[in-house]
């Protein structure tokens, strides 16, 4: 058992449980296309030990009433007892539920998706993209990963035929959705006075702030998220946002 | 009308392609994942662990405790609503009393052992592949176990006996029976048996001959899938 004690005086020490530096993540693999007879989209994300899978389903639906000309998107998380003996089965954690919220809020935010482009007939018929995330193994940065997974999800969808009344999932067109922006997540943690990204789950139990920053490619902010019972100050969560910018620009280069 | 060709091209005994790795999770105490056609299957295990509330404790055993799950993506249609439904409670309960005879739970009274399979993908046969990975799982997490199990769906399409029945096949106009079978590869003994359809005797015998040797073929893919794991370590 890796102790909350060891892992502190690792951190005070400048050093970490498996000796990567502390801006430093571990290996990012994406795979697109992991569900491609059942999914419009779907993609594996790989950080390290953890893998996380996404889907998106594409469905016709009505517009919501204050915005009759936009599609919408729908994120969700299970955070199943497969992936890690920590998690149980049953109506979804408020660790899940704040997963899917802060995914949901980076793509949205920063307009990643157009969803205007998402509409079919005003007031009657647009898009609709439920994402679906799930974890297979979780080991640590499941915040990073559900992004990138949703991400690479949507990038690999295609629409499925729209006749005006009925969708036919049998066959595709060649359309993909109208993708206009990258945003990408970078958490980072507090372990003492330290920062680091990318944690293992006894780095995770150890912290006790988080930060999640989703930045987009023109460096903005769009999204952002504190975790975690200690209080962070202004200029740390300045040096933070100036990480993640930095991080997320790595991570942005393993997008095809 | 009479089935002479498969949809797929395939022989009518003949299986769609099969892929087995075991220790796919490795926050699990043992996993694997199965894909047959487009169907993909993953299974982990975790325990034997203390199981609550104290009144479902067996004195004598491990509770094998198995849960069953189609991602909400992994549908041939429109979204599959997450949680749990009538059908995936039922399937969990069979995967339960499929591998059951198999595995040794003498030796961890009061406990439990969670198997959990997840759907990535489907084009039928979904609990049959559940099964396979469910089976390949318990093996890699170090179970006693007196045989593996091995699941298909056989049945007959039209009038024709065939195995491994794809979504098309499971669809065919003219009527398909459905009966998917896990067996014991060791004593050929069944585990699990559902039918779906109309069948006359003749033609259940033989669809169950051919789905019994369907389950000695995938029997070697898993025996080769444990292998490849526990040669190279």
């Amino acid at each position: 058992m890796i102790t909350q004690s060891y892992v502190e005086s690792l951190a005070m020490k400048g050093a970490r449980i498996d000796g990567r530096k502390f801006d430093q993540y571990r290996e990012v693999t994406i795979e697109y296309g992991i569900s491609p007879k059942s999914a419009e989209g779907s993609a594996r994300v790989k950080i390290g030990d953890t893998e996380v899978v996404a889907g998106v389903k594409l469905e016709v639906g009505k517009p919501f009433p204050d915005k009759p000309d936009e599609g919408s998107i729908m994120v969700n998380v299970e955070l199943l007892p497969l992936s890690s003996s920590l998690f149980e089965s049953g109506p979804p954690s408020q660790e899940a539920i704040e997963l899917a919220r802060v995914t949901d809020r980076g793509i949205r935010e920063c307009h990643a998706l157009n969803f205007k482009k998402l509409c079919v007939k005003e007031g009657e018929h647009v898009w609709l993209a439920f994402i679906d995330i799930y974890p297979i193994n979780a080991g640590g940065n499941l915040f990073d990963a559900c992004t990138l997974a949703a991400l690479a999800a949507l990038h690999d969808a295609r629409f499925p035929v729209f006749d005006g009344k009925k969708v036919d999932y049998a066959e595709r067109t060649k359309d993909q959705l109208p993708m206009e922006r990258l945003p990408i997540s970078c958490t980072v943690w507090k372990v003492r006075d330290q920062l680091l990204v990318d944690p293992l789950p006894e780095e995770e139990q150890a912290a006790n702030a988080r930060l999640t920053v989703v930045t987009t490619e023109d460096n903005k902010v769009c999204a952002m998220q504190k975790g975690g019972t200690e209080p962070l100050t202004v200029d740390e969560i300045m040096a933070i946002v100036d990480l993640a910018k930095n991080k997320s620009e790595e991570l942005r280069r393993f997008f095809r | 009308m009479k089935y002479t060709k498969r949809f797929d091209g395939r022989k009518f005994d003949e299986l769609r392609p099969i892929q087995a790795r075991v220790g796919v999770v490795k926050n699990a105490m043992g996993s694997a994942e199965f894909k047959i056609g487009k169907t993909h299957a993953i299974a982990a295990v975790y325990g034997p662990r203390e199981l609550f509330p104290k009144f479902l404790q067996l004195s004598d055993r491990a509770l094998l405790r198995c849960h069953y799950n189609m991602m909400a993506f992994s549908g041939s249609g429109e979204r599959v609503r997450p949680g749990p439904s009538r059908r995936s409670k039922e399937i969990s309960m069979v995967t339960e009393k499929a591998l059951e005879p198999v595995v040794n739970l003498g030796e961890f009274p009061r406990a439990v052992v969670d198997v959990y399979v997840e759907l990535i993908q489907t084009d039928a046969g979904t609990r049959c592949a559940g099964i396979c990975a469910a089976a390949l799982a318990l093996a890699d997490a170090g179970f006693e176990m007196k045989d593996l199990v091995a699941a298909i769906s056989c049945g007959v399409v039209g009038d024709q006996p065939v195995v491994d029945l794809n979504k098309e096949e499971e669809d065919y106009e003219d009527g398909a029976v459905d009966i998917p079978i896990a067996v014991m590869p060791h004593t050929g003994q069944v585990t699990l048996l559902q039918l779906d359809g109309e069948i006359d005797p003749e033609h259940l015998r033989k669809a169950l001959d051919m789905g019994k040797k369907a389950c000695e073929q995938i029997a070697d893919v898993q025996r080769a899938a444990l292998r490849a794991k526990y040669t190279e370590e």
